[in-house]
C-alpha cells in the first residue's frame, strides 16, 4: 500500500449545518465556504486518527456508488483543496491534539462554494 | 455582506433558523460613555454555567454567527472560559469591546481561539474628545494600543464610531486612523434612546446639517448624487418586504437572559433562564407578531415617499411607542439624504410637534462640562 493520509479539521474554523449544507468559515472570518454532501462527510470524519482511505471506504463508498480508487483520488484532491484554504490539516502521520468536540451536525452541493 | 453569506442568511430565513445572535455578557463597563443606552449596574448576570448551557442550546438551534458584547466583555472574569466553550461549539465569533483591557497576551489568545472579528469603539482621533466621551482619561491611547496588538496577531478589527455633537468634526480623521491601523471603519449616525425608554441622550444626536454633510461625503456613501437621489416609489415587492432581520434570522440575549428581537428592540419575548432558547424562538407570541409585520402594514410608512428605500428600524419605532409606527431618527436620515420629508415628518409639522431629533440650532463644541452627568452608550 502507498502512503496513507490523515486529515483533521482546523481548530480555527467556524461551522454549522444549515439545511442540507455545511457552512464553514475559515480562520479569522476571511472566507466562507459551503460544502456538498461528499465534502461534508469527509470534513466530519476528519478526526486526525482515521486514515483517509478508510474514511473513503467506509463513509463515501458506502454512501455513493463509486469505485474506491476513483473515490480516493477525488477525496485526496478535495482534502488538498480544503487544506489550502485552512479548513483541513493533512499529514502522513496521525494528527494529535484534534479538537474532538468540534463536531457540528451533518451536511453538503458542488464539493465547495467559496466567497471572500 | 458577501453574496454567499447573504444567500445563507436567506436560506436561514426560509428554514426559520436563528442565524445570528448577540449576547451581552454584562452591562457593567469600565467606560461611562455619554451616549450609552445601558444601565451599568449588575442586576444578576447569567452565571458561567447558565451561559454555557445557553451556548449549547443555540448551537443545536443552528446559530452560526455569535456576537459577544456588553457593557465591556473583558470585565467578566470568565470571559475566556465562555469564549473557549463557544469556539468548541464552532460558532463564528465576533466581539464588541472598547479594548481597554486587551494586551499582547489577550490578543494572542483571541487569535488562538479563532475569533472572526473584533469591533472596537473609537469616537475621535483626539484624546481630549474621545476621553471626554468615555469619561476615562487615557482610554483612546489604550484602545489604539489594543488595536495594534490585535492587528499584530492578524485579527480582523473594525473601528466603530458614533456620530454625535461632541465628535462630528472628527469622523474623517477616525477613518484615516482606521486606515493607518489596518482596521475597517463603520460610522453610526444615530444616538438611540436608553433601553428603559429615557430619551434625554437624543440631545447628543449630531443633527440635520451634520447628517447632510455626511450623506454627501463620497468617502462614505460612494456616488453621492445617486445616494441622495429622490427615492423610487415602493412597489409590490417592497410592500411585502421584511423591515429587517430582527426576530427573523437574528435575536439578542441580555446579561439577565431576556430574549429580545434585537439589542435595539427591547420587546421581551421570554427568558432563557426559564425556557429553552429554541422554544422562545419558535413559540414566542411577541416574535410571531414581529414576524408578521410587512411594510404594507405600517400605517404611516406604507404611504411615505421613502417607504421602499427607508432604513426604518422597528426597534426604534417600538421605543417611540409603536412597532408598526415610524422611526423618526430614520425619517430624519431620509430627509437629510434627499431633502424630501417623510410622511411622519409632514404629519408632525402639520400637527405642530417638532421632530425631536432634528437640531437646527448651532451645536456647542464638546467640553467636559457639556458631557458630564449624562448617560452613556456603546457603539453598536
Amino acid at each position: 500500500m502507498g502512503r496513507r493520509l490523515y486529515i483533521a479539521r482546523s481548530p480555527r474554523i467556524a461551522a454549522r449545518k444549515l439545511g442540507e449544507e455545511m457552512l464553514v468559515m475559515s480562520g479569522h472570518g476571511s472566507t466562507l465556504f459551503t460544502l456538498n454532501p461528499t465534502a461534508t462527510i469527509l470534513w466530519q470524519a476528519a478526526d486526525g486518527a482515521t486514515p483517509l482511505d478508510e474514511i473513503v471506504e467506509h463513509r463515501i463508498c458506502g454512501e455513493f456508488e463509486v469505485q474506491p480508487e476513483e473515490a480516493l483520488r477525488d477525496a485526496e484532491a478535495l482534502a488538498e483543496d480544503l487544506a489550502k484554504h485552512g479548513i483541513l490539516r493533512i499529514s502522513e502521520e496521525p494528527i494529535a491534539e484534534q479538537t474532538r468536540s468540534q463536531q457540528p451536525a451533518a451536511a453538503p452541493g458542488k464539493p465547495m462554494q467559496e466567497t471572500r | 455582506m458577501s453574496a454567499l453569506l447573504q444567500e445563507m442568511s436567506e436560506r436561514a430565513l426560509r428554514l426559520g433558523v436563528p442565524f445570528t445572535v448577540q449576547i451581552d455578557l454584562t452591562y457593567r463597563c469600565n467606560e461611562q460613555c455619554v451616549h450609552c443606552y445601558l444601565d451599568h449596574d449588575d442586576h444578576g448576570e447569567m452565571t458561567t454555567a447558565e451561559i454555557k448551557h445557553l451556548l449549547r442550546e443555540m448551537a443545536e438551534a443552528g446559530v452560526f454567527i455569535l456576537t459577544f458584547s456588553g457593557g465591556e466583555i473583558f470585565l467578566r472574569k470568565d470571559f475566556f472560559e465562555i469564549l473557549e466553550c463557544a469556539r468548541s461549539l464552532t460558532f463564528c465569533i465576533k466581539l464588541k469591546t472598547n479594548a481597554v483591557l486587551i494586551r499582547e497576551a489577550q490578543a494572542a489568545r483571541l487569535r488562538d481561539l479563532g475569533v472572526a472579528a473584533i469591533q472596537v469603539s473609537i469616537y475621535s482621533h483626539r484624546p481630549e474628545v474621545h476621553d471626554a466621551i468615555t469619561k476615562v482619561p487615557g482610554s483612546l491611547r489604550r484602545s489604539i494600543n489594543a488595536i495594534r496588538f490585535l492587528k499584530s496577531q492578524g485579527l480582523k478589527v473594525t473601528i466603530a464610531n458614533v456620530l454625535m455633537t461632541g465628535n462630528m468634526e472628527d469622523y474623517n480623521r477616525v477613518r484615516e486612523l482606521a486606515e493607518e491601523l489596518g482596521a475597517e471603519y463603520t460610522l453610526d449616525p444615530t444616538v438611540t434612546p436608553m433601553m428603559d425608554g429615557d430619551r434625554s441622550i437624543l440631545e447628543l444626536n449630531a443633527g440635520e446639517s451634520a447628517l447632510r454633510q455626511l450623506f454627501r461625503d463620497e468617502a462614505f456613501v460612494g456616488n453621492a448624487e445617486q445616494y441622495c437621489a429622490p427615492p423610487p416609489a415602493a412597489d409590490a415587492d417592497s410592500m411585502r418586504s421584511l423591515p429587517c432581520s430582527a426576530g427573523h434570522t437574528a435575536c439578542y440575549i441580555s446579561p439577565y437572559g431576556e430574549f429580545y428581537p434585537c439589542v435595539q428592540f427591547p420587546l421581551s419575548c421570554g427568558n432563557v433562564r426559564q425556557q429553552r432558547f429554541i422554544d422562545i424562538w419558535r413559540n414566542s407570541e411577541q416574535l410571531k407578531e414581529v414576524r408578521s409585520i410587512r411594510l404594507r402594514d405600517l400605517s404611516s410608512c406604507s404611504q411615505c415617499a421613502h417607504g421602499g428605500s427607508c432604513t426604518r428600524c422597528p426597534g426604534l419605532a417600538f421605543l417611540e411607542g409603536n412597532m408598526r409606527g415610524p422611526s423618526t431618527a430614520d425619517c430624519e436620515k431620509s430627509f437629510a439624504r434627499t431633502g424630501i420629508p417623510s410622511a411622519n415628518l409632514l404629519a408632525k409639522k402639520a400637527s405642530g410637534s417638532a421632530p425631536r431629533l432634528v437640531q437646527i440650532q448651532l451645536v456647542p463644541a464638546i467640553t467636559g462640562n457639556r458631557l458630564s452627568g449624562m448617560g452613556a452608550r456603546q457603539a453598536l
